[in-house]
Order: C-alpha cells, then structure tokens, then sequence
C-alpha cells in the first residue's frame, strides 16, 4: 500500500491500490480515444443539444493529446452540469452555481492543469451569476462552456435568466416578461478577456472555440446555444440552416480587441454573429499572483518555511 | 493588585509596594490608540518574562466611539483578563464615569485632568491623580495634532508608576514605527518621556513587580486571530479564501499578507460562498485549504460545506463566533454558533467541531484541525471567538522547526483507486489530486449526489445507509482518539463545571477561588465539541451537579447550547445551564456569584 508523503504523518491511501507495478507511461503517449475518455453514458434526453458539446470536449481532448490525469472537469447543477460523471478524468459535480468559484481554488493551486467548467444558463447567470461576474473580471486562467438553452430542464420547465420575453414556462405560463441576460455582452462587460458564441448544430465551430479557449492565458467563456428538444424545442432553429436559419459568422474585419465592437456584435438580435467576438491578453489572475509570489519568495529565498514563520515570531517576542 | 512586601526607604508619604500582578485598564475613545498602549504593555510584559493577558471592547462604529483596553501583567500564571482594576487611566469624563466602578476599593485612578471632572464621592473610594495628559502631551511634542501622542504620554505615566523597564518599552515603539520617518519615532520618545518625567510618585504608590521565577523565559506575545492563522501556516495550509467581516478578517489579512513568502495565496472573493468553494477547489487541488468567517458567513457558506461533507473533502472553516443572529453585535463576544457548527447543513452532515480554549491553543488547535481534516477527510470547523481573537497573551515560543509540516500532494500514479471505498479502514476516504494518473484507466468523481464507490450518482437506498454509515464511522473512530478530558480539581465533589472556548480562564480561576474558600469545585474543558469525548458520563458520576457555564442564551427550554448536546449524549438531568448573553467575557467573581445561585437554588 502506498503512502501519502506528508511530512508529519504518512496516511495510507486507500482502496484496491498499486497492485503490481505500474508502468511507466512514454512522454509521447497516443493520444487517448473516444473509448478511453468516455465515462458513464450520459444521462440527456435524446436530441439534446449537449451531446454535441460533450462530443467536441471528447475530440479537443484527443486533438490536443490531453491524458487523463490532467483532465480536469468542474460543474454546478443542472442537466448540461452532469457532464463530468460521462468524462473519463478527474471531475467534480459541485453544488448549484458555485462551480467557478471552486475551479477558481482549482486552477490557482495548481498551474500544471488547465481546468473546464460545464454549466447550463440557471447556474451561470442565475444562481451562479455573482461568480460569472467576478471570475470574468478577476481573469481566472481557465474555461468554461456554458450550454444555454433558455429554459431550466432538470427541475422541468421553469423560466432562465436567458429565456425570452413571451416564453411560456411553468412559472410564466403567460409568457415570461422580464427582459432575458445577453451572456456575451455581460461577460465583456464584466471584463473576461475571451468571449465566444457557437452552437451545437455546428460541432465543428465548437470545436474551434474550445480549441482557441484551451490556449487562451486567462478566463475564457464559450456561450453554446444547447436545445432542450423537451422544454423548448426549435428555440435555436433561427441560428441552424438546417431549419432555415441562418448561421453567420462574425465579421473577418472585425476588431476582436475592440471591446465596443465586441459589445454591439454580442448586441445584434438573435441569431447575430458566432464565433469570438472579443479576445485580448491580459494578465491572468493567476499570472498576478504568481508574481506576487515571486516578490515575497525573493526576500526569503534558501530559506525553509519554517524559518519564514519564525522571523514573525522573532518580531512577536 | 497582590501586594507581599512593602518598603517605603525614602519618604514616610512615598513607598514602593512589590507585587505579584497588576489589572490596568485604560479607557478612552477608539481612535485614541488606546489599543497601542496595551499591546506594548503586553509585549513588555512577554520580554520580561511574565505572563499577560489582554481584554477590549472595540465600537461597532465606523470611526470613534468609546473603548478600552485592559492588559492583567504578572509573575505567575494569568488566567483571565481580571474582574477588577488596580489602575484605570481614563481619558475623558465618560471614561471615567463608565468604568470607575471597575476599580477595585481604594485603587488608582489617573485621569486625563483636561477633560476629566473627578466627583467627591469617588474621590472617597478611590486614590485620584490628575495629569494634564492632553495638554503636558502637546507641550511636550508640539503641533496641534489634537490627542495625537497622548497614548504614548500615558504609557510614559504608567512605566514610572510600576517601574517598568523604560529601555525595552522604548525599543517597542522603536519597532512599532520601523520603517516610518525617524522623526515619528522621535516624537513618541519624546511623548513617553515626558509622561515619565510626571512624578506621579508624589501623589500615589510606585510599584515593582516581583522577580520572575524564569519558567516564562523565551515567549511570544500575540492576539488570537494571529496565533490561530500562523497556526494553520505552520500545518502546511498554503490557500484560502473569504470575505471580510469582524472578527475574522485579521485572519484574512494575514494570510494574504504572509501565504505568497510560501508560495501560496489567500483569495478575498465576491461572497461567502464563492470563498468556501474556493477553499474546497483548493482542497481537491491537494492541500487542505482554508476558509473562514463570523456567524453570518457561516451560515452562508452551510450548503458548500454538506456539499464537502458529501463529497469527503477535508477543509477547514473558522467561525470567529460574535454576538448574533444576524448582524447582532459584531464587536462582541458570544458562543452561541456552537448548533450552526454541529447542525448547520441539510441532510445527515456529520463534520468535526473543534474550539480552542486561549491563544496558545489557537495556534496548535490550528495544526490539529488541519491534520483531521487531511486524516479524516472532512471539513472541520475550528470555532474560536471574539475574546480569543482580539486578546492579546504571552506563551512558550513554539518549536517551529518541529511543528511546522509539508503536506504538498503525491502526485504519483497508483494502480486502481475507489475513493469511496466501502471497506476501507474505519470509512476513511483519500482522495486523489487531480493531476494524479490512475493505470486502471478509471478515474473518480467528486460528487454531492448519493454515490458509490467511484463517485457515481445512485438512487440505491442501500448504499445511501451504507455511505451515510461510513461517513459516520469515521468520526467515530476519530473520537476514539481523543485525549482522556481530564478534570481540574478532584474528580469527586459537589459541582462540576463544564466549560469550552474561551472561557476556560475564568472558571478556573473562578474554581480556584472557591476552591480556596473551601467549597466542593472542579471543572472540565471540553475543545472536541463534534464528535463529543466518550466517557464524560463517568466524570459526571463523581458530582452532584453539572453546570454548564457559556455564553449564549438559555433557549426556550433553560438550557444553553452546550448544555443540550450533552443533555442529549447523556439524557443526565443534573446537568444544568449557567448563561449570559451580554457580550463580555466572564468575570471570574460573576462566575463564583451564579454558581452560588445555582447552589441556592438547589436547596
């Protein structure tokens, strides 16, 4: 049984642990298949649009040679939020709308991964919608994929911060009246410095926003349009050729550093434009505290921690 | 003040009175830097070797208000800040009026003679001086900074009056203004000896303390809130993250400041509740992180800590306790959050509960709250509170070279891994961190759903008992090892009392005192709060009453919080409650008073 090197009590690991030898694995690893990172069979009614985006995270994580130690899946609660039960990799399923600040703690304590939260629209912008704010303006290195599909689905029918004026939910059965949140112009407006839309009809473009998301230095968000075939049928077909809409792309002139420009593209009436409407570099969160760090570790370079601790107790006596 | 020998060589008005100990308490208004005052004190008093204990109320207000600060010095061991005062300095009339009630029959009372109008009646009980502190103290260092400075002047006053070492004591304020211009320094020097040039021997008694017996060489001087964060840094704690509220954000502040030498960081997030996420993120990461408020934070953060309960994910929370519900008295000292450490989540959430019992405990309860969390794998609240976090005492320098603990994850491949694996020793889940390469190819889920052992959401009612079994085991098998508590005094008499957190000081000074009038007295302390110790019921056995003295209300059935959990281990109903809500810390005399009571009562 192998042990937890913590340096003042060794606790044993537990379960059914490194029976035999565990081969050590080449630096250049296959990449993994669709099998290997395919976990539980997910959970969605059939036809919703998250499969799509669940397929294209299965195809990021085998186009980029992602292994499954370093998979890293957060989400809240809701239907799009089971995500990491059907991921092969380390995932947490946390609690309703708090999924960002807890990747948050991921993503700062540990630099070597590069963590994705799922989410549906209740969790991001509702209940969670303090954190949208915050995590986008403080820059947390990381991304998160919210599946928006207009209405909550798990609880059955209940109007979302997204859904439009005239929805006719469980709990606006007359049509919802309150002006619905544009989730793109929010995010720029909050300060994220990555803000792209797509939609699950086009699994390809999907793929290019996460794709671009993975390398971006900071927080990215990818609002993805996801029908609920159960709740709110044919919301998207306006953005889906397929059913007569029209899926356009966004400008090749336009400035994606224009933050005014981004802001009246994420304005445009609905379907408007997909792809990034806005992307600049600025300094991650997590980039700011590790200059911090590198600041204080200066002043006590060689020195042990508890060395560090007892200069404060020497200024104490 | 214990006086035990007198000698008046030079003057049949003067005499110098050696002494044990001495309670001074300084009133005034907040921004009087009464509070500076105090701390130097009680730092001299940890350089000399003497033991110190510190106790202030601070105003709720923005800015001003009145405060004081009272700082107990002695020889031998100090167990409470003191009930009465030898000397109280006050600044203005209100200080005077609001707290000469506190002096002790025939002590000192200095007071600032620019504002203060002494009465005749006090006059009769209590021995007066009079300095012009404000304005001997613009005169001495100029300017026309208004009652800047006059602390100092005070400090001045009192260092001739107990002959405290001047050459340390200015030292401090050396210290203090380290790294501010030269000029600050100097001015404060020159506040301070001009109080020490008032002759304040004409008037009263000059005092010495008696030599230390050395068994207090080598000591810190520090609050509660500062033991308790160095605490946890010394038990490898490198992340946080909260939000501020009083009394717990010197925590914060500290560990923002401090965790970055380490390579660490502390977070201060948008709410409560992105703060315990945060820290529960930071855990999974691979090291028990921390997160922390007062009471209404608490409460805030109650769903995320079930969801780590759920999840087994070790955390640690502290609840710097306050006058509540609600907003309540911020600046107050109450332990009335005790049912939202223990009950505050949904569903079955058994977690660990733990409360130090003074400053020098905060700092080690910081460590050991830290290793059961890692151990166990759960969140445990570490329930402190005002009083411990704002007084300031001296204790024994730790051996941070022995404590101090790396619990960096191990990142290393293992074979296979269930984290919630039914049959492991006493139900203790490890989780792995993320990062961490499982050769099976499966790999775990942390999840707030009923789960097997993987992780995986199930509806099965058995393996929602079995995990809810296993979740309880293992703070079953936590408690089994918790130290014997151990009684102080005789383990057979007529009254027990039974204390927690902060207010083990004053009932055993209290038990001490009646003790020593010959009264059938001893008492416990309880610090594990969740799971309770075994065996407290053979304790009891050995008493005719068990009275249970905290602080928090009665509750609609007479009984303080405590009291219930222990009435509902035990169903005993000799134990019985002592409570006050009035937001101060016991006075060992109030203790002493309500047990008589209670006694009276009885017959």
């Amino acid at each position: 049984m192998s042990k937890l090197s913590f340096g003042y009590e060794a606790l044993d690991r537990t379960g059914d642990l490194n029976v035999g030898e565990i081969p050590e694995l080449p630096e250049d690893r296959p990449a993994l298949k669709k099998k290997q990172i395919a976990a539980d069979h997910p959970t969605w009614c059939p036809g919703c649009g998250d499969f799509s985006v669940l397929a294209l995270y299965f195809r990021l994580i085998e186009k980029r040679k992602i292994h499954h130690e370093k998979i890293t899946t957060v989400a809240g609660i809701g239907c799009s939020s089971r995500f990491p039960y059907f991921v092969q990799g380390h995932g947490t399923h946390f609690i309703h709308g708090r999924a960002l600040p807890y990747a948050t703690g991921v993503s700062l304590c540990r630099p070597d991964l590069h963590v994705f939260v799922f989410g549906g629209d209740g969790d991001a912008f509702s209940i969670g919608g303090n954190h949208f704010n915050h995590t986008a303006r403080k820059n947390v290195r990381l991304t998160y994929v919210v599946m928006d599909n207009w209405v909550y689905g798990l609880t059955k029918k209940q109007t979302s911060p997204t859904s439009p004026v005239g929805f006719k939910s469980k709990t606006d059965m007359w049509g919802a009246v309150d002006p619905p949140i544009n989730p793109a112009k929010q995010a720029i407006a909050a300060g994220a410095t990555f803000v792209a839309r797509s939609t699950h009809t086009n699994p390809k473009h999907i793929h290019e926003m996460m794709d671009a998301a993975l390398d971006h230095e900071g927080f990215s968000f990818i609002q993805c349009l996801s029908e609920c075939t159960e709740f709110y049928e044919g919301a998207f077909d306006a953005a889906n050729p397929r059913k007569g809409g029209e899926f356009n792309l966004v400008p090749e002139d336009h400035d994606v550093t224009d933050q005014d420009a981004a802001i009246k593209l994420a304005d445009e009436v609905f379907p408007g434009k997909f792809g990034i409407l806005y992307k600049v570099d600025e300094k991650s969160k997590n980039a700011k505290e590790q200059e911090i760090n590198a600041k204080f570790q200066a002043k006590v370079e060689g020195m042990e921690d508890w060395e560090i601790l007892q200069q404060n107790f020497n200024r104490m006596k | 003040m214990s006086e035990s020998t007198t000698a008046a060589p030079d003057s049949s008005e003067r005499k110098t009175s050696e002494i044990s100990e001495a309670v001074i308490r300084i009133a005034g208004n907040s921004q009087d830097g009464i509070q500076a005052i105090g701390g130097f004190l009680a730092r001299l008093a940890g350089r000399s070797e003497q033991d110190v204990m510190t106790f202030m109320t601070i105003p709720s207000t923005i800015s001003g208000g009145p405060s004081i600060f009272q700082v107990r010095i002695g020889t031998g061991e100090i167990l409470s800040s003191g009930d009465e005062a030898d000397v109280l300095l006050a600044f203005y009339q209100h200080s005077y009026e609001n707290h000469i009630n506190f002096v002790k029959k025939s002590g000192i009372v200095l007071y600032d003679s620019d504002h203060v109008e002494p009465s005749e009646e006090h006059q009769k009980n209590y021995r007066h001086v009079g300095v012009a502190v404000s304005s001997l103290t613009v005169e001495a260092i100029g300017g026309s900074a208004r009652d800047k400075g006059k602390n100092i002047f005070a400090l001045g006053l009192i260092t001739r009056m107990f002959d405290l070492n001047v050459e340390k004591l200015k030292k401090l304020i050396a210290e203090r203004f380290k790294g501010k211009p030269e000029s600050i320094t100097t001015t404060a020097h020159n506040a301070f000896d001009a109080g020490y040039a008032q002759d304040v021997g004409n008037l009263v008694d000059l005092y010495e303390f008696e030599e230390p017996d050395g068994k207090l060489s080598n000591q810190v001087v520090m609050n509660g809130n500062e033991a308790l964060a160095y605490g946890l840094i010394a038990a490898g704690v490198r992340f946080g993250a909260g939000y501020p509220i009083t009394p717990w954000s010197d925590i914060m502040e500290l560990l923002r400041r401090e965790l970055p030498k380490y390579g660490g960081t502390f977070m201060q997030c948008e709410d409560e509740i992105a703060s315990v996420s945060m820290a529960i993120g930071g855990s999974w990461g691979g090291r028990v992180a921390v997160t922390g408020s007062s009471g209404p934070g608490i409460a805030l953060k109650a769903e995320a800590i079930g969801w780590a309960i759920m999840a087994e994910v070790p955390l640690v929370v502290v609840d710097v306790q306050r006058g509540g519900p609600s907003t309540g008295m911020p600046t107050s000292v109450e332990q009335s959050d005790l049912n939202i450490a223990v009950f505050g989540g949904h569903g079955d959430s058994p977690r660990v509960v733990i409360a130090p019992a003074h400053v020098e405990d905060a700092f080690y309860t910081a460590i050991e709250a830290v290793n059961i969390a890692r151990k166990y794998s759960v969140p445990v609240i570490l329930l402190t509170d005002q009083a411990i976090a704002t007084r300031i005492e001296a204790f024994a320098e730790p051996n941070l070279k022995e404590l101090c603990q790396d619990i960096s994850p191990d990142l290393s491949a293992v074979a296979d891994h269930k984290p919630y694996d039914l049959d492991a020793n006493d139900g203790i889940t490890r989780h792995l961190a993320p990062g961490t390469r499982v050769a099976s190819g499966k790999y775990p889920v942390l999840t707030g759903l009923e789960h097997d052992e993987m992780g995986h959401p199930t509806s099965s009612r058995e393996l929602h008992m079995d995990m809810q079994t296993k979740r309880r085991r293992k703070l079953q098998a936590l408690r089994e090892s918790f130290p014997a508590t151990q009684v102080y005094g005789p383990d057979e008499g007529n009254i027990l009392v039974v204390g927690w957190g902060s207010s083990q000081g004053p009932i055993r000074e209290a038990v001490d005192r009646m003790r020593g009038a010959g009264e059938s007295v001893s008492a416990i302390h309880i610090r594990y709060l969740n799971p309770l110790p075994d065996k407290l019921d053979e304790i009891f056995s050995g008493f005719h009453h068990v009275v249970v003295v905290e602080l928090n209300d009665e509750g609609l059935n007479g009984y303080g919080q405590l009291a219930q959990l222990l009435r509902a281990k035990y169903a005993d109903p000799k134990i019985q409650s002592i409570c006050k809500t009035d937001g101060l810390t016991w006075r060992i005399g109030e203790i002493v008073e309500r047990i008589h009571g209670f006694e009276a009562a009885q017959k």
